[in-house]
């Protein structure tokens, strides 16, 4: 079987690994990094649920093989809870706002929202809705969702800055 | 959903890239890697199953946007979110930023690049449409040498463009339209979601002159056909009118001789021909309208 190395970083931590080369992102992130908080849905690039950072920008990591990432920086929803690992801002407004039901789309939903509120802190309902629409969720219907990322907003805006 | 096995190289340049083409043996099937976002699904399906990826992604020459006057040359290697976000696209090109707005989805855009769009061919995709209407000259190289391919005749049918196997699309060059008068651009399209595949689309470029007649129109319709359609007979009929309703609804009865829609899961060939008509309507008078707004701006 080929197998290559890949080196890459996850969460700030590097990993290491000889892999073969048909191994997708998310595969990595899950079976080799041992981060389950990525879920895998229809492996071709249309739910959303793998979302994920490479170099800080959102992509699906179905659609990416590991050995794509060899040097770049991947971060995970594992890298959006506080450091005593409780729930962070935004993972913990979904919580407040009733954003999930069966869960499945919640990690692709909140790398998505991260990557939204970073780029525009007060983002209109429109915006939102905009930049979710990549990630499907089959229980929730949405609302509390965009309800949920406005609450982060909120939040985000009103805590003091990290140092 | 798993991908077959594949060997996989990392290339630093073009030249490397192009000599693993060459060195093909008889048995391989080797394929670019720019961003996966088509090839990764077709080979998670199956439906693809090169035995070599050669990934591009490090080739530096191969990214980047040249506006060099009347002409925009887009590296194949360049991300469709640095095309959206490109002022300079939006200035020169802005048909293009449309289009690119409606590619996927924002996950997909960060990776997806417009050599990768072209080079796949979906007849229903918008960078191979807005290519095809403005009549941009692609470039390919391979291990001999590089050529110049006209768009017209590019796209041979679904998924299958006149790029040989042992060659690598580099550049697109997108013409920018001189002439005096004022631009106007729209792009629409129907898809079962936001984002997703295009049912049909449909995209038109005008210019209006000084009285605001029609000095120039490109006009064009997407998943139609086995590739984009540039609906020649309707630029001809717009061109030097009014852009008046007798001269739009002339210009859109030209479109059912034009195309040739398959019926699938996603609609009927009827449904395609209704359609069509429709939002190249919309395009055609969305396009004047804005072509008289740059002209109050």
């Amino acid at each position: 079987m080929i197998r290559k190395d890949v080196s890459l970083t996850i969460n700030g931590r590097a990993y290491s690994a000889n892999i073969p080369p048909r191994l997708t992102l998310v595969d990595f992130i899950r079976d080799e990094a041992n981060l389950t908080g990525t879920h895998v849905g229809c492996e071709h690039g249309v739910c959303g649920a793998c979302t994920v950072h490479v170099d800080g920008v959102p992509v699906r990591s179905c659609l990416m093989f590991a050995v794509q990432a060899e040097g770049h920086e991947v971060s995970t929803v594992e890298g959006f809870t506080e450091p005593d690992g409780s729930p962070g801002t935004l993972q913990d407004s979904f919580w407040e706002a009733h954003a999930m039901q069966c869960g499945y789309c919640t990690p692709g939903m909140i790398m998505t929202a991260a990557a939204l509120l970073e780029e525009d802190p007060d983002p209109s309902e429109e915006n939102i809705r905009e930049a979710i629409s990549g990630n499907l969720c089959r229980c929730t219907g949405y609302q509390q969702i965009t309800e949920a990322i406005a609450l982060a907003a909120k939040r985000l805006k009103e805590e003091p800055a990290d140092a | 959903m798993k991908a077959a096995e594949f060997d996989y190289f990392r290339v630093k340049s073009l030249e490397e890239a192009c000599q693993l083409l060459a060195d093909a043996g008889p048995e391989d099937e080797r394929k670019i890697i720019a961003g996966g976002q088509t090839l990764v699904p077709l080979m998670a399906m199956r439906f693809a199953r090169p035995t070599h990826l050669i990934d591009i992604a490090d080739v530096a020459e191969l990214a980047g946007i040249d506006v060099q006057g009347e002409t925009v040359v887009v590296g194949a290697m360049t991300r469709q979110r640095d095309v959206e976000r490109s002022s300079e696209i939006a200035a020169a090109l802005p048909l293009l930023t449309k289009a690119v707005n409606w590619v996927g989805h924002q996950q997909t855009r960060n990776r997806g690049t417009v050599g990768g769009s072209i080079a796949h061919g979906d007849p229903s995709a918008e960078i191979p449409l807005t290519a095809a209407m403005l009549e941009a000259t692609l470039i390919a190289r391979s291990a001999t040498g590089s050529r110049d391919i006209p768009i017209d005749g590019f796209f041979e049918g679904a998924m299958i463009t006149a790029i040989e196997p042992e060659e690598i699309l580099t550049e697109i060059h997108f013409p920018v339209w001189q002439d005096a008068g004022t631009l106007g651009t729209a792009f629409h399209e129907v898809s079962s979601r936001q984002s997703d595949f295009a049912v049909v689309s449909a995209a038109a470029q005008i210019v209006r002159g000084g009285d605001g007649a029609c000095v120039r129109a490109a006009v064009g319709v997407g998943g139609c056909a086995p590739g984009p359609v540039k609906l020649r007979a309707a630029e001809e009929i717009l061109t030097g009118t009014a852009l008046d309703e007798t001269a739009i609804e002339q210009a859109l009865d030209t479109i059912d001789a034009a195309i040739e829609p398959d019926s699938d899961l996603h609609g009927t060939a009827d449904y395609r021909r209704r359609v069509a008509r429709v939002l190249v309507g919309r395009a055609i008078r969305d396009a004047a309208a804005d072509a008289l707004q740059e002209k109050a701006a």
